[in-house]
């Protein structure tokens, strides 16, 4: 029986590639790199205090003193743990992700939501970058972007954009009939209609996606670590290859309350956008 | 009057191949038979109707009929099939997106039966919307949007969100966005519908009460029968897609255009609907100049004892029974001057029946109708009243004036 030579294709492709456009790839790599580097810099640059004093007062304005008082606590425990390296750069890498991942998905799930042939063709490939196994593509990665924290991004970003396209496609497919056609009927321009009423309607639910995906970017740390994206993944690493298990648990447990504070953080923007809507 | 919208030949085809089943329109085929071949259904079917300036003209039928779709057609939410809707002259189905956009801007604005507010935007941020997609400065929108939201009753609550308002209150911000856009017209669609029926009946009580000092024309899509009777000028019945009737609610009670029409009509509180000029009867009368002979004979010719006495201007002074006039002669008067009048009290034409028969059941003589310059147009009689209630309307056998006193 003939076997199609899918395998054989996709090596041909990546060879193809690296040939024609490796030049290209370096110099993506490397301004991507440069911006990366740049705001980890940006961000060493804020003594540790300054920074915890900084979650808390937008913990404190988000969701109040509870979640205040417990970040102030699991960043102190990070620092106190010497993690404050590896927590800038985690931080870094998540933040990259999801803003990637939102400049990125929102507007392909906006288009996806106007266009149900556009959202046909979307949905397998949704499906090819959540559920192909990472290392599948971190090889690749590597071979285009080099080592660092490039391809982890790209990692990162191809596993944590869906939910940011599939929830904005969600979201505005779920604004009531009613309330578009009060934008069409007062005659607003289809940009209008966008911006002041289809995205601050599905916004709750735009937000759903963007909080998990910075959930999803987190569960990637481990994976990134291993192409040399360092953060809490690395000293994971550190921990298994040494048999250390305290090593290992202590910077799992880092990993768990980044990820609790910049889930209720994200969580209490929403109703924080209708109070201050309230205060103008 | 002049016309503001003119609907012709409107015809919506739900479905792929709207084409195969309008040039079955054109052969007269029926919704059920072109259902059955094309699978298209036909949701408005070759409506045609006239709506004047200033005018509330309400578009009743049974949910399903095609009431809002006709409502939508009228700004192009949905886009018609075929045939025309002229606003001002103007046929905007054949409008481009932009200029369509202007005419909703500045001609138009619509009331939601589920209110439809911006949940994440206040009362006033809901109210501004309009002139905020207009490019209109915030300080000036604002000041508009503050009155409007007065002229509902509404002062104090801008800064609330729509989930903090009762039902009544939501729709009530929907009627402020949409007259801050001042439009000509004001399409609403079953506005009311989605209300308890007190807060109805004071949202119809305001809305006609806005109406008396804004004077827009307004199309009202409903399916309940006393609101339409209640604020309708002009009531179009539709069914299946179709205009049964169009006319005035007195019509629509007295002459049912078909027996649909008729059914529906049959449970209404006619007293609620009718009005004094639809059950008062032509009455004689005499002016103060006229001399005595002429009192009684009118009286004798109306087979009355009494008569209406008028001023030269027709407006009305009393009423004069023959008792007073044959005691009169007795006495040797000869003018009406120098008698004494029964003085009456008279209600409007457009006076409903509910309120004259509070009036007639305390009084033994027939009521005076007046019209709007206070000339004496009529008058009513209790047994004509009856008759009215009874469902036997009708100018034709309405009984004339038939006196009896003491």
């Amino acid at each position: 029986m003939y076997r199609l030579p899918i395998g054989q294709l996709v090596n041909g492709g990546v060879q193809w590639l690296l040939e024609h456009y490796g030049h290209a790839f370096d110099v993506f790599s490397g301004s991507i790199a440069h911006l990366v580097d740049g705001f980890r810099t940006g961000l060493a640059w804020i003594p540790w205090w300054a920074l915890i004093l900084l979650v808390i007062v937008l913990a404190w304005r988000s969701e109040g003193w509870r979640l205040a008082l417990g970040s102030a606590f699991g960043l102190l425990l990070i620092y106190n743990l010497s993690l404050w390296p590896a927590f800038l750069d985690t931080l870094v890498l998540v933040i990259i992700a999801a803003l990637v991942s939102i400049v990125l998905g929102v507007p392909i799930g906006i288009v996806a939501a106007y266009s149900s042939r556009f959202h046909r063709i979307m949905s397998p490939i949704l499906d090819f970058m959540q559920t192909m196994p990472s290392f599948v593509y971190l090889i690749p990665a590597l071979m285009f972007f080099g080592l660092g924290t490039v391809p982890a991004v790209f990692a990162t970003v191809v596993f944590a954009m869906p939910p940011a396209i599939r929830l904005t496609n969600l979201g505005i497919r779920q604004v009531p009939v009613d309330l578009v056609e009060v934008g069409e009927a007062f005659g607003s321009s289809p940009v209008q209609l966008l911006w002041k009423i289809q995205l601050p309607v599905a916004m709750p639910t735009i937000m759903a996606g963007i909080n998990q995906t910075m959930m999803l970017s987190l569960s990637m740390v481990v994976i990134a670590a291993m192409i040399g994206a360092g953060g809490f993944g690395a000293g994971v690493l550190a921990g298994i290859s040494q048999m250390d298990i305290g090593k290992g648990f202590e910077n799992g447990l880092a990993v768990v309350i980044l990820a609790m504070i910049l889930d209720r953080l994200s969580q209490g923007f929403i109703r924080n956008t209708r109070t201050a809507d309230k205060k103008k | 009057m002049s016309a503001k919208i003119e609907v012709k030949n409107l015809v919506k085809v739900f479905g792929s191949q709207p084409r195969k089943a309008l040039s079955m329109i054109e052969k007269g085929m029926s919704k059920e038979q072109i259902l059955a071949e094309t699978g298209q259904t036909v949701g408005v079917n070759d409506v045609s109707f006239t709506v004047e300036t200033g005018e509330i003209f309400v578009v009743m039928g049974l949910s399903g009929c095609g009431k809002s779709t006709i409502l939508r057609c009228l700004n192009r939410l949905i886009e018609p099939s075929s045939g025309s809707v002229l606003i001002d002259g103007q046929d905007i189905t054949k409008l481009k997106a932009r200029e369509l956009r202007m005419v909703r801007q500045n001609k138009t604005a619509m009331v939601f039966q589920q209110f439809a507010l911006l949940p994440h935007r206040t009362v006033l941020h809901n109210t501004v919307y309009g002139l905020e997609v207009q490019g209109v400065p915030k300080e000036q929108r604002e000041k508009r949007a503050r009155e409007s939201l007065a002229m509902v009753g509404l002062n104090g609550w801008e800064n609330s969100y729509p989930d903090e308002l009762s039902g009544g209150m939501k729709q009530r911000v929907g009627l402020a966005r949409a007259l801050t856009n001042d439009p000509d017209i004001l399409l609403m669609d079953e506005a009311f519908s989605a209300l308890d029926p007190l807060i109805r009946e004071e949202m119809q009580d305001e809305l006609l009460k806005l109406q008396q000092a804004m004077n827009k024309t307004i199309v009202f899509i409903t399916h309940d029968l006393s609101e339409a009777l209640k604020i309708g000028d002009r009531i179009a019945f539709v069914r299946d897609g179709s205009l049964v009737q169009v006319s005035s609610p007195e019509d629509i009670i007295n002459h049912p255009a078909d027996a649909y029409v008729a059914n529906f009509v049959r449970g209404v509180e006619r007293s609620k609907v009718l009005l004094a000029k639809d059950v008062m009867g032509d009455t004689g009368s005499i002016t103060l100049s006229d001399e005595l002979g002429k009192a009684i004979q009118v009286m004798e010719e109306g087979g009355a004892a009494g008569v209406f006495v008028i001023d030269r201007d027709s407006r009305l002074q009393g009423v004069l029974t023959s008792e007073t006039v044959f005691k009169a002669i007795k006495a040797g008067a000869v003018s009406i001057r120098e008698l004494e009048l029964i003085q009456v009290s008279a209600v409007s034409v457009e006076t409903k029946i509910q309120e004259v028969i509070n009036i007639i059941a305390r009084s033994k003589l027939p009521l005076a109708v007046v019209d709007n310059e206070n000339r004496l147009a009529g008058s009513i009689v209790h047994s004509a009243v009856l008759a009215a209630l009874a469902g036997k309307g009708g100018e034709e056998d309405v009984p004339t004036t038939n006196w009896t006193t003491g």
